[in-house]
């Protein structure tokens, strides 16, 4: 015998009633009407409920948009206003606090060096640093990268996922990253300007990922040879808003492995995106890389959005629609930023007694190594600084070294000078006021500033 | 209806009323496609595993509602960000929710590729034929004649026609069940709740992607009164927007993720990383062809094997704990034209990888010599293949020109590639770079996986090494 049950009857609160009238047209007893007058609360006319004819055929509650409008009631049920939980049921689960589930570090055996091009070695400082998914879009010459992953993530049971876009790339590393996994990209300039519009959102939400960009040649398609035109980007671009990430660059296949893989790292610490700024003869150039000592094991963060019971009440998002809101959030910014300086890392080579301090990053920071080695042996007093974070630019590091100088010379890949612009704006913010002359050396279009260059230059200099 | 959180913190921090009220305008779609989805959660139970992602348009704040894992995506993104939430916990239910304007417009790119991929996401799209959130413009889906803030004489041709989306889904080969439903009438409603929640489940048995296409009514843009809105969707939109099922097919469940690896040995493995010291033969670094860094340039046409040759110098020396670096010229170059690698071979740090002024010139045909030969260093080296280059004479008289001829020689052993490995025996018995053996070590552990043609290669590099002896004895004398 089938079991008689009671019907439910609408009720509703009436400040909770948007007045659409969906109810209204659904009830064929016409025990539903609109109000006569505005509900002062809400400014909207609500319905009113005469329920003597209902059924309870619940046609009007399934009509209802509104989740506490109209809802089911046992008659003569009593209900508290100001507890909807009480009115309407016990939760089916309380969210709980969200724990963290560390990273844990795995120890490795010491191995031979590999031998491999700094693309690869980007990929396999990735794996290391617990990387399990790679989503990207194949774009010269940052590719090998992609080619590795694909190759060696099934073996690792984690996901390759070839994107349709940069921006679809982006937004893949968004979801992971937001579920609290470390997640990484190759790209190439022009990729790099589709993931900007992602980049800012991840980190307007706090969302962790790494984007090695292997620069090569613009403005436009350029072509497929290195420059290093994208540092105005990473420093300076990341999309709208109030942006910054720890950028890195490398210059040999060993740092390529090391600061992806602390790249990593930094990006889970401060909960935001970190950049590896290369050029494209770094990620072609083959060279030792040493594996180190230990390897990462990802954890789940407490903030994540994982899909799991622990995390169910997190939220990944960039809107803050009060504008205390997004003041408040921004300042957060600002001071995250400002403790990301700790972060700022540099080389100096030679400099103890330098007089001419040649300035360079990547590849053209080898040539340039190059260079104050010829240039000693002519007896010229060169050294090399090489900031390894462009941004934070290491200011200290080099405004130490400035007393001693008498001529800044400024190594670079792009015709405006983009690293001569970090270093002026840095220097100024930390108060230099006076900066020694400054000249510089650059090639562009794909070429790269050669060692006989910039000892001609610093020649030169010295001549006049 | 626990799917909802208690309170909506989230809007406007719950104070007043929008603690209990959606941010919805009366007569809205959304809270009904919201309420369905919500039900379904529950019914399913799957409220803890489930991610919602919340678009760009009216219901970028469905994150306010639902207690469930939230994210919120830029705009036209959300199918991608919940591949990667897919991706990242391949257990967790993701639900992608998203308006005409960031599905069917500036998102179609993200729609499209998710939705023929396949995997288990749910796609819910509310089409309200028009642009709610920035004020009544133009939609994707907008219909013919219709006025809008950006069409104000109607929809015309120039403008295109609506976007038909669960027709454009459900011809792809990916998705698995896709269906139209609309909000007007309770037996609509009743169908729209159901085919929600046969795309969750669908989902939840890992049976593949699924999309739902819900007619919803916007009377605030469409400026009409509630029930006059759910007129015009059901007498203008379903002519042009059919109803019903557009695609269910019979999948069985497939989608499974491995849980990823984290143990050292097969990151290892997969990265060729050995254990195993590596022998060595070098005595001491060769100081007699550069006291620190030895700067070589390997060059010849694409196919001759000059990236090979110069990646097994590299190897060699590194193998012999130098260090070694490896340059290849890439780009349009390397297809056809002069193809060249810069080498270096350093007793610590090689300082700069590029070789300008190089010590040893390995060059594999005339245009190389042309272009590089000026370029070394004096008391350098010049190796070439006499097959294909004739009595090359040096810049200095303190450089030493050897001619082997590599195709030659190769052609002899039957195997034109092998004449790489003879210009790397010419270049040992040259130059002295390294020992034989060194040179050997490298190319059997590049030819690991085809061990077969190791004598080959051996014979190749002694055939070399033999030739440039030859032609130094004959020099001398």
């Amino acid at each position: 015998m089938p079991i008689l049950k009671e019907k439910p009857r609408p009720f509703l609160v009436p400040e909770y009633c948007k007045g659409c009238g969906r109810c209204v047209s659904v009830c064929v007893k016409g025990c539903i009407a609109f109000a006569d007058e505005i509900n002062p609360a809400t400014g909207i006319i609500p319905i009113v409920l005469d329920l003597e004819k209902c059924t309870g055929c619940g046609l009007c509650i399934d009509a209802c948009p509104e989740p506490y409008g109209l809802r089911a009631m046992a008659q003569d049920e009593a209900y508290e206003l100001q507890d909807p939980a009480k009115l309407f049921g016990a939760k089916q689960s309380a969210a709980p606090e969200p724990v963290d589930i560390p990273a844990q570090q795995v120890a490795l055996p010491k191995t031979q060096p590999l031998i491999i091009k700094g693309n690869y070695a980007s990929a396999v400082g990735a794996l290391l640093a617990g990387c399990r998914h790679f989503y990207g879009y194949p774009i010269t010459p940052s590719t090998e990268g992609a080619e590795l992953m694909a190759k060696l993530l099934p073996k690792l049971n984690g996901v390759f996922l070839q994107a349709v876009s940069e921006v679809a790339t982006v937004n893949h590393m968004y979801g992971t990253g937001g579920a609290g996994l470390p997640t990484m990209t190759f790209t190439s300039s022009p990729g790099f300007s589709l993931m900007l519009e992602g980049i800012s959102y991840m980190i307007g939400a706090e969302v962790p990922g790494v984007f090695v960009n292997v620069m090569r040649g613009g403005p436009g398609l350029g072509n497929i040879a290195p420059e290093q035109s994208d540092v105005k980007l990473a420093c300076r671009g990341l999309g709208h808003g109030h942006t910054h990430c720890i950028t890195l660059m490398p210059s040999t296949p060993q740092e390529m492995l090391d600061y992806s893989m602390q790249a990593f790292e930094l990006s889970f610490k401060y909960r935001n995106p970190v950049i590896v700024l290369a050029d494209g003869y770094l990620g072609q150039m083959t060279g030792k890389v040493q594996l180190p000592a230990q390897m990462v094991k990802a954890g789940i963060p407490k903030w994540a959005v994982y899909g799991d019971r622990s995390h169910r009440g997190n939220l990944i998002s960039s809107i803050q629609l009060q504008e205390t809101d997004l003041e408040k959030f921004n300042a957060h910014l600002e001071e995250k930023y400002q403790s990301m300086k700790v972060e700022a890392r540099s080389e100096s080579y030679l400099t103890e007694d330098a007089e001419i301090l040649l300035v360079a990053c990547n590849t053209p920071a080898r040539a340039a190594k190059g260079a104050v080695k010829s240039l000693r042996d002519l007896g010229i007093k060169a050294g090399l600084f090489r900031p390894i974070t462009i941004w934070p630019f290491p200011s200290k590091q080099l405004q130490a070294l400035l007393p001693k100088i008498k001529h800044l010379v400024v190594v670079e890949a792009n015709a405006g000078g983009q690293i001569l612009d970090e270093l002026r704006l840095n220097m100024s913010q930390v108060g230099v006021e006076k900066l020694p002359p400054i000249t510089h050396v650059r090639r562009f279009g794909g070429m790269l500033p050669q060692q006989t260059e910039i000892v001609d230059h610093v020649k030169s200099i010295l001549a006049k | 209806m626990s799917v909802f959180y208690d309170k909506f913190e989230r809007h406007a921090h719950g104070e007043g009323l929008k603690g209990q009220s959606t941010h919805y305008c009366a007569g809205c779609g959304h809270g009904l496609a919201h309420k369905y989805l919500a039900d379904a959660i529950e019914e399913l139970d799957i409220q803890d595993s489930t991610v919602l992602v919340s678009p760009v348009g009216c219901s970028v704040f469905a994150y306010y509602y639902f207690n469930t894992g939230n994210t919120q995506a830029a705009h036209g993104r959300a199918a991608a960000v919940a591949l990667g939430h897919k991706m990242a916990n391949p257990e967790a239910t993701v639900i992608s929710y998203q308006g005409d304007g960031d599905l069917a417009s500036i998102g179609l790119a993200e729609t499209v590729a998710a939705a023929q991929l396949g995997a288990p996401i749910t796609v819910i799209f509310i089409n309200n034929a028009i642009y709610g959130m920035t004020g009544g413009q133009m939609a994707p889906t907008s219909l013919m004649g219709q006025t809008t803030a950006t069409s104000p004489k109607g929809r015309n041709r120039f403008n295109g026609e609506p976007m038909k989306m669960a027709e454009l889904i459900a011809g792809l080969d990916g998705p698995v069940y896709v269906e139209r439903v609309a909000l007007f009438s309770p037996a609509d409603r009743k169908k729209a709740a159901r085919a929600i929640k046969k795309a969750v489940q669908l989902q939840k048995e890992g049976r593949g992607y699924s999309f739902i296409e819900v007619l919803a009514e916007c009377p605030t843009h469409l400026k009409l009164m509630p029930d006059q809105a759910e007129k015009w969707v059901k007498e203008n939109m379903v002519p042009i927007f059919p109803l019903g099922v557009k695609k269910d097919t019979t999948v069985e469940p497939w989608f499974k993720l491995p849980t990823p690896n984290f143990e050292a040995e097969p990151l290892l493995h997969a990265v060729g990383a050995s254990t195993e010291a590596q022998s060595r033969f070098c005595k001491a670094f060769p100081t007699h062809l550069n006291p620190v860094d030895i700067s070589m340039k390997l060059a010849g046409s694409g196919g001759d094997g000059a990236q090979t040759a110069a990646m097994l110098v590299a190897t060699a020396a590194i193998n012999e704990g130098y260090d070694g670096t490896h340059i290849p010229s890439y780009g349009p170059e390397s297809r056809g034209g002069t193809s060249y690698a810069d080498v270096h071979v350093a007793k610590d740090e090689v300082l700069n990888p590029a070789s300008p002024t190089p010590d040893i010139l390995l060059a594999f045909n005339a245009p190389s010599l042309a272009k590089f030969g000026l370029t070394v260093k004096k008391g350098g080296f010049i190796i070439y293949d006499s097959s294909v280059a004739k009595d090359v004479k040096p810049a200095d008289p303190s450089i030493t020109v050897v001619a082997v001829p590599f195709t030659e020689i190769a052609a002899g052993l039957g195997k034109l590639v092998v004449k790489n490995i003879v210009a790397l025996g010419a270049l040992q018995a040259a130059t002295n770079l390294f020992p034989k053996e060194t040179f050997i070590t490298a190319i059997k552990g590049a030819l690991k996986e085809k061990a077969s043609l190791i004598p080959l290669n051996e014979q190749a590099f002694q055939a070399g090494m033999d030739a440039a002896k030859a032609f130094l004895a004959t020099k001398k004398k």
